[in-house]
């Protein structure tokens, strides 16, 4: 038997009273790709936080290569040979790729920067694992596929034997994912072990050797992929048994309710534009928008609201033009909207449920007279979103971060979707939100177009959009590229219509 | 039962960390001053014993810790309002001087109105100029992102000067000093304790700390404020016109600035002088921090800060020890309430050990 590359014994770290890894046992064998399973906030990234580093554990123990370390610094990490790619990349844009590679550990010759052997290392690596980068480009002018190829190229510099991938495709279109997947055999195949996170059921399957699945901060197992299945995987995450997809019944749909047309918005944050925009969605259909993030995905769901001016076009609801509609005239005409960055936009996190379950509506005539809220009024109504949309955690005097993931968006939903919205703009719905939630906002979404009501549905998640979208548009750089029934795009063809190459779908 | 235990139990009572902490703030604070008076060469206990009686010794040294905390009231509630609302309003110092500016101009101008009338007109009038004034740097920052950092320092800078301008040229009575007229006697706040100084304006501070705190946790416009101040997006995503909300935060929170000039006016001085604030609306700031933002709060931290400042006089008079050294004390309070580090380190020196504030 060979030894394992990393054991983590016993491990268990707290926050404060919320205990994140509850004496996990984790052993990761030499050369193999080990899959941590698990839903978000199951503790899979602050375990691999401790490994690296980042965060000191209370209990338990390390050991690497059958050694017993003590891990208190990153660069100790490093010094152990693990490199950790984050989700969040941290690259300097400023810089080119090489730049960015050494930093840190650039080397010298008579106390001065040698670039050449630097970028002479940077080729050979790359080209070893077919890792294809311009070392000489700017982070910024590069994808973002490539930006975690350098993420990789770097801890491959530090000569890293374990790499830890945080999440890594939750950036990538379907052919990136691909491609990184080869590289991470390459990498395997040349000995180097790698710990892959995510909550994805699908990429877990291709490309592990070995899964551990965490829930609520406890391993509940360690599987061989091969003995394992998707709705195992899915049954050890929640706890319980899952419907992987959710079943759609065909529909008639009826009037228009949403009618964009020319929609043109331009961001200068980005420097994205959003260039002649047109589509509708009648009664009782769901239109899924495709795209890689960053194509104009938040620019449409922020010019719909009226949190971004469009430069031109027109938006009706109902055949009204509500162009110049101020956010909460939109909010008011009938549109709910589930916002895709739901800290950000969705909640008050400080504020308590109650709050929260009035953002929006704390003027309307339900929830206060004359400007002073009925608190009775917004309690009653509180529990019984809590109750229907099953929030959980609620016990006591809550806030709003102090809910998961899951009921965060839960209580959102239950927000916006109680309000009897013609129209119901969902941004990313799932987004970091676990197996068992998702099934419900599947759920919740498509009784919502059974009742009649429109949805449009911007997700990054390509199962989601052919499992819930009546008809699917494609958006590339700011403009449609492509529209169909969703049956009619294979997974392929959307991922290349997504990398920007124009199908043979009508426009 | 060890300490720790005690703590946690405490800590977890809702609400009650955040007073500890302020508590704790305060005790290290006594503490450092007390080990600053031994050092200097003076009777620790004996001046905390005479700041104390200085302070609640006797009903008029009552009276003078809560006329003394009246303007920091006013004051440190109109910072926490901008806080709330993500606002930091550095300029209350210059909106309580057009505050009390215009506090006098009414009531001298209109001497032959009855107090019912004359009274309430007066106060009106200073709020609204202390509103008036706080809305120029809401405006600015919600049309052109100006920091209301900047502009309500340099509009301070105008206040103060913009007023005694106006005085020395318009409204000045004779004499070395610059000042108004003394305002009409029925113009004047009625006594509240009989033989001391304390006025009606301590009630009305109170009921401004209460319809604060009563706007802040009950009505849709408190919700907006605290909703644009706790996340403009979310706030934005929801409808609120958050810059016309920002505009009116600042104009609410000039108007509470500006009573505390009002006040002065009318309480204590009698008339407007120039300069004639030792810096209420900077110990506003403090007042706010100490008080956490939340109007109560604002309400006890202000009177800390008025029997600190009335029990100076007494403490200056029975020992030698230089009032400034309470400077240093109200400073080490501010210093311990902003950087809760400080109280951790203190804590795990004196053997509480980790995890009290795990949470931090």
């Amino acid at each position: 038997m060979t030894e394992n590359a990393v054991d983590m014994a016993n491990i268990t770290k707290k926050f404060g009273e919320t205990v994140a890894n509850d004496s996990v046992n984790l052993g990761v064998k030499q050369g193999e790709i080990h899959c941590i399973l698990g839903e978000n906030g199951a503790g899979k990234t602050t375990l691999m936080n401790v490994l690296f580093g980042l965060y000191g554990h209370d209990q338990g123990s390390i050991s690497i290569k059958g050694r017993k370390v003590d891990i208190g610094e990153p660069s100790e990490a490093i010094d152990l040979g693990i490199g950790m790619i984050h989700q969040n990349f941290m690259l300097v844009d400023r810089l080119t790729v090489t730049e960015n590679i050494m930093a840190g550990a650039e080397p010298s010759k008579r106390g001065l920067l040698d670039e050449k052997k630097a970028r002479k290392e940077v080729e050979e690596i790359s080209a070893r694992y077919g890792l294809h980068v311009d070392p000489g480009a700017k982070v910024e002018s590069i994808s973002v596929g490539d930006q975690q190829r350098v993420e990789i190229l770097k801890a491959l510099y530090r000569e890293a034997e374990i790499l830890i991938l945080d999440e890594p495709t939750a950036v990538l279109t379907p052919q990136e994912v691909e491609e990184l997947f080869e590289i991470m055999r390459e990498l395997r195949d040349d000995g180097k072990t790698l710990v892959f996170i995510t909550h994805k059921l699908k990429e877990t399957m291709a490309i592990s050797d070995r899964i551990t699945i965490l829930r609520d901060g406890k391993n509940v197992g360690t599987v061989s992929t091969e003995e394992t299945s998707p709705e195992e995987l899915a049954q050890m995450m929640v706890g319980r048994d899952v419907v992987l997809r959710v079943e759609k019944n065909e529909k008639e749909t009826g009037n228009s309710v949403l009618e964009v047309e020319d929609m043109n918005l331009h961001n200068p944050e980005n420097n994205l534009t959003l260039k002649d925009l047109s589509f509708e969605i009648e009664a009782g259909e769901i239109l899924g928008v495709a795209g890689v993030e960053g194509n104009g995905q938040l620019e449409l769901e922020e010019g719909i609201m009226g949190l971004r001016d469009l430069t031109g076009g027109t938006i009706r609801l109902n055949e009204r033009d509500i162009s110049n509609f101020s956010t909460r005239e939109r909010r008011g005409a009938g549109i709910a909207h589930i916002p895709s960055d739901r800290l950000r936009r969705g909640l008050v996190t400080e504020f308590g449920l109650d709050w929260n379950m009035i953002l929006g509506s704390e003027w309307s005539e339900k929830f206060s007279r004359k400007g002073f809220l009925k608190q009775g009024e917004i309690n009653t109504y509180t529990r019984d979103v809590v109750e229907q949309f099953d929030i959980r955690g609620t016990k006591g005097e809550v806030t709003a971060g102090s809910l998961s993931g899951g009921n965060q968006q839960k209580l959102i939903l239950g927000r916006e979707l109680t309000r009897d919205p013609d129209l119901i703009l969902a941004a990313q719905p799932t987004r970091g939100v676990d197996v068992g939630a998702i099934e419900y906002i599947h759920k919740k979404l498509l009784s919502m177009r059974d009742e009649g009501r429109a949805i449009l549905l911007i997700s990054a998640e390509l199962e989601e959009l052919k499992t819930l979208s009546d008809r699917m548009i494609v958006i590339y750089e700011g403009e449609i590229v492509a529209r169909d029934k969703t049956g009619e795009f294979s997974e392929e063809e959307l991922g290349l219509l997504m990398a920007g190459k124009r199908g043979d779908n009508e426009l | 039962m060890n300490p720790k235990s005690i703590w946690q139990r405490l800590k977890n009572l809702s609400g009650l960390s955040e007073l500890l902490y302020s508590l704790l703030a305060i005790v290290f604070a006594l503490l450092i001053g007390a080990i600053l008076i031994y050092l200097s060469g003076h009777d620790a206990l004996g001046a905390y014993y005479h700041l104390f009686v200085g302070a609640f010794g006797s009903t008029y040294n009552i009276a003078q810790t809560l006329l003394k905390s009246i303007p920091l009231i006013f004051t440190g509630l109109a910072v926490a309002i901008g806080f709330q609302s993500g606002l930091f309003n550095i300029g209350a110092e210059g909106q309580l001087y057009w505050g009390a500016l215009i506090t006098a101009i009414i009531a001298i101008s209109l001497p032959n109105l009855s107090g019912f009338v004359l009274v309430p007109l007066a106060l009106m009038g200073g709020s609204l100029a202390g509103a008036i004034w706080a809305a120029i740097p809401g405006y600015l920052k919600s049309r052109t992102g100006a920091h209301e950092v900047i502009t309500t320092i340099m509009l301070n800078y105008i206040a103060t000067l913009g007023t005694t301008f106006l005085v020395k040229n318009f409204f000045k009575t004779q004499g070395p000093v610059d000042q108004t007229k003394t305002i009409p006697t029925q113009a004047r706040l009625p006594k509240l304790i009989p033989n001391t100084r304390l006025t009606w304006a301590l009630i009305l501070g109170i009921a401004v700390v209460l319809a604060t705190k009563f706007l802040l946790s009950s009505t849709s416009l408190g919700f907006d404020l605290k909703a644009v101040g706790k996340n403009l997006s979310a706030a934005q995503y929801g409808g609120i016109p958050a810059r016309n909300v920002m505009v009116l935060t600042m104009a609410i929170s000039g108007a509470v600035a500006g009573l505390a000039g009002s006040t002065i006016v009318m309480g204590v001085l009698g008339r407007f002088i120039t300069n004639f604030s030792p810096g209420y609306g900077f110990t506003g700031i403090a007042v706010a921090v100490l008080g956490r933002n939340r109007p109560i709060g604002v309400l006890g931290a202000a009177l800390l800060f008025g029997a600190l400042e009335a029990g100076k006089v007494s403490m200056q008079l029975f020992t030698e020890i230089p009032g400034d050294l309470l400077t240093v004390v109200q400073g080490l309070v501010i210093l311990f309430v902003a950087a809760p580090s400080f109280i951790r380190l203190f804590s795990t020196l004196l053997g509480r050990g980790k995890g009290l504030f795990a949470n931090e």
